[in-house]
């Protein structure tokens, strides 16, 4: 089982260390982790890299992976012009570094997770004519076809209607449940991190201010210093935990 | 929301309709190859002495069978001229296609981006001013001098649109500029040269496949074959990063890397056939449009699509020069730019468009 962990990981954009001494508990397969933090906090950063795309300080520790390419990044939405199907680009993303001949076992996977996601009836449209909350689900789909054991998603939810939010997180819980994965969500809707996360990664200005227990880290305090509002925490009529903000603070 | 559960289910229908696409590809292709066969021999029929297919294809393939005329007709003066025609046109056409895809833009080209203004100059410089870039034999002067200029265009290209802030747009705003620079620097050496050097210079620049050599056929085909099997393995990155850097790069592309690699190929492809016929213009832009309109951008049908389209455009594009006055074989650059300028300008106007 994958198991991951970040010790005093840090990212450089450009020349400037952007992301600095973020460490973590061990993250196991079949957790689901919530990264927050207010704009321009260093998620994407962070996530890139996790994935090695960016280079910097410390040490990202990936025990019992059964590939070489565990990790998968998704991106925050961008659109793209090119002239594919929404098929061809999800089976491009699988067969990133393989041979040019398509199994049927890779067409098989594909059909699956697009009926997982529902979006078998946008198979054969043009990835220019897609809607925003579209595209987004897409991308999710590409970054599945890959099958990996950890992967990190950028905002995954943000184009998305309320529905969709619930059924992708949902999905993704217990994909991460059923296969064993390490699923890593930025995500700015703090409830849902509450609902969904097994933990949460609070980073602010590049720096992790917490990490662990949703419960423990979500408090008034956190989100006064951090997002500088005033908030509560109270529990809802299913038992779950809400934040509810009442005001900015300055 | 169902799991992805262990395979394998139904869900029959996207597999079979993607199979059902990929046919239907494989038999544009084979119907492009097709037309192009035809098109070459039409190429070699056609002329002052016209000849049936019939006995063009005799002359093809059993040499001895037809006339000593014919046969020298055939192989020795047209022969060279049609094959130059789809070796340069598949080189252009894929050297547009690989700018298109590594710039993001469908404006760039080796013509619209000034690789071949460069190329023009090179040449203009070695004869008007028999001044070479690198030290050649007397006879390459010409063609040396032209590749090493439109590789150094080439090269800026590539190094300024990987300068951060850098958009499409200043791209092929650069490509204006580095035309119009060449253009100007090539009128002054036209103003200084002698009348002999000036309509060298003139017909150079027009682009014309008469002066195709088997030589210069063998090095544009190396090219090209150097070329094709290096895109190939990278098609799935190629076609990767359409969908823009950072997709491509969390898909483990190597997005720098093919880059750099992709463009420098690509100098070759576009300098090498324009420093040995000169000036060509559009079949860069217009082979690859066709290629993505009928194909799309899966480079594994894209880049054949690509090369065919290219080939097949300059092949019937040598056709028509022939025929426009009986005896006369117009600069074959003259009718691309023709039939190339309105197409830029539907691809200016349609802005985004189903063909990009």
């Amino acid at each position: 089982m994958v198991a991951l962990q970040l010790q005093s990981v840090g990212a450089y954009h450009g020349r400037r260390l952007f992301v600095e001494d973020v460490t973590t508990p061990v993250m196991k397969a079949g957790e689901v982790v919530a990264v927050i933090g207010p704009n321009a906090a260093g998620k994407s950063t962070l996530f890139k890299r996790i994935t090695g795309l960016l280079k910097g300080p410390g040490n990202i520790v990936i025990d019992g992976a059964k590939t070489k390419n565990a990790i998968t990044y998704m991106p925050q939405d961008t659109s793209a012009n090119a002239v594919l199907t929404v098929y061809e680009s999800i089976l491009l993303a699988r067969k990133q570094g393989q041979s040019w001949a398509v199994g049927d076992r890779d067409l098989i996977f594909i059909d699956e997770i697009m009926k997982a996601l529902n979006i078998s009836s946008i198979a054969f449209r043009d990835l220019g004519a897609l809607s925003g909350g579209q595209r987004q689900l897409v991308s999710i789909a590409q970054a599945l076809s890959r099958e990996p054991e950890i992967i990190l998603m950028d905002e995954p939810t943000s184009a998305l209607d309320l529905h969709r939010q619930v059924e992708v997180l949902d999905f993704m819980q217990r994909q991460a449940r059923s296969k064993g994965m390490i699923v890593m969500i930025a995500i700015h809707d703090i409830n849902q991190a509450l609902r969904f996360a097994d933990k949460v990664l609070v980073i602010a200005n590049g720096r992790m201010r917490a990490c662990g227990n949703p419960r423990d880290v979500v408090t008034v305090d956190m989100l006064r210093d951090v997002y500088k509002v005033h908030a509560r925490i109270e529990k809802c009529s299913m038992d779950h935990d809400h934040v509810i903000v009442d005001g900015t603070a300055h | 929301m169902a799991e992805i559960a262990a395979l394998p289910i139904e869900a029959e229908a996207g597999r079979e309709r993607y199979r059902a696409l990929a046919r239907r590809k494989l038999l544009i292709l084979a119907a492009m190859t097709a037309a192009l066969c035809l098109s070459f021999a039409v190429d070699l029929a056609w002329g002052p002495a016209r000849y049936s297919l019939g006995e063009v294809i005799a002359a093809l393939v059993n040499p001895s069978s037809v006339s000593a005329q014919v046969r020298a007709v055939v192989w020795d003066i047209r022969m060279p001229v049609a094959v130059m025609a789809i070796v340069v046109g598949a080189a252009l056409s894929v050297a547009g296609a690989q700018m298109q895809t590594i710039l993001a833009n469908p404006l760039a080209s080796p013509f619209t981006l000034g690789i071949s203004a460069a190329a023009s100059f090179g040449a203009a410089l070695a004869i008007v001013t028999s001044v070479s870039i690198i030290p050649v034999a007397a006879s390459l002067l010409v063609p040396v001098n032209a590749f090493i200029m439109a590789l150094i265009a080439t090269l800026f290209i590539h190094f300024v649109s990987q300068m951060r802030g850098v958009t499409v747009q200043t791209v092929v705003l650069l490509g204006i500029a580095l035309v119009f620079t060449f253009n100007a620097l090539l009128a002054f050496l036209q103003y200084l040269a002698t009348e002999q050097a000036l309509s060298a210079v003139v017909f150079w620049t027009m682009g014309s496949l008469t002066k195709a050599t088997w030589p210069k056929i063998g090095m544009t085909l190396a090219v090209l074959l150097i070329a094709l099997p290096l895109f190939a393995r990278n098609a799935w990155a190629l076609t990767a990063i359409r969908l823009g850097e950072d997709k491509a790069a969390s898909f483990g592309v190597n997005v720098r890397r093919i880059r750099l690699e992709t463009m420098l190929i690509v100098s070759l492809l576009a300098a090498v056939p324009v420093s040995f016929v000169g000036t060509i213009g559009f079949v860069g832009l217009v082979g690859p449009h066709i290629a993505r309109m009928i194909l799309g951008e899966d480079q594994r049908f894209f880049l054949p699509g690509s090369v065919l389209s290219g080939a097949l455009l300059l092949s019937l594009t040598s056709i028509v020069s022939k025929s426009i006055i009986p005896g006369v074989v117009f600069p074959i650059g003259i009718i691309t730019a023709l039939v190339g300028v309105p197409f830029f300008f539907s691809l200016i106007l349609s802005n985004r468009s189903r063909s990009w």
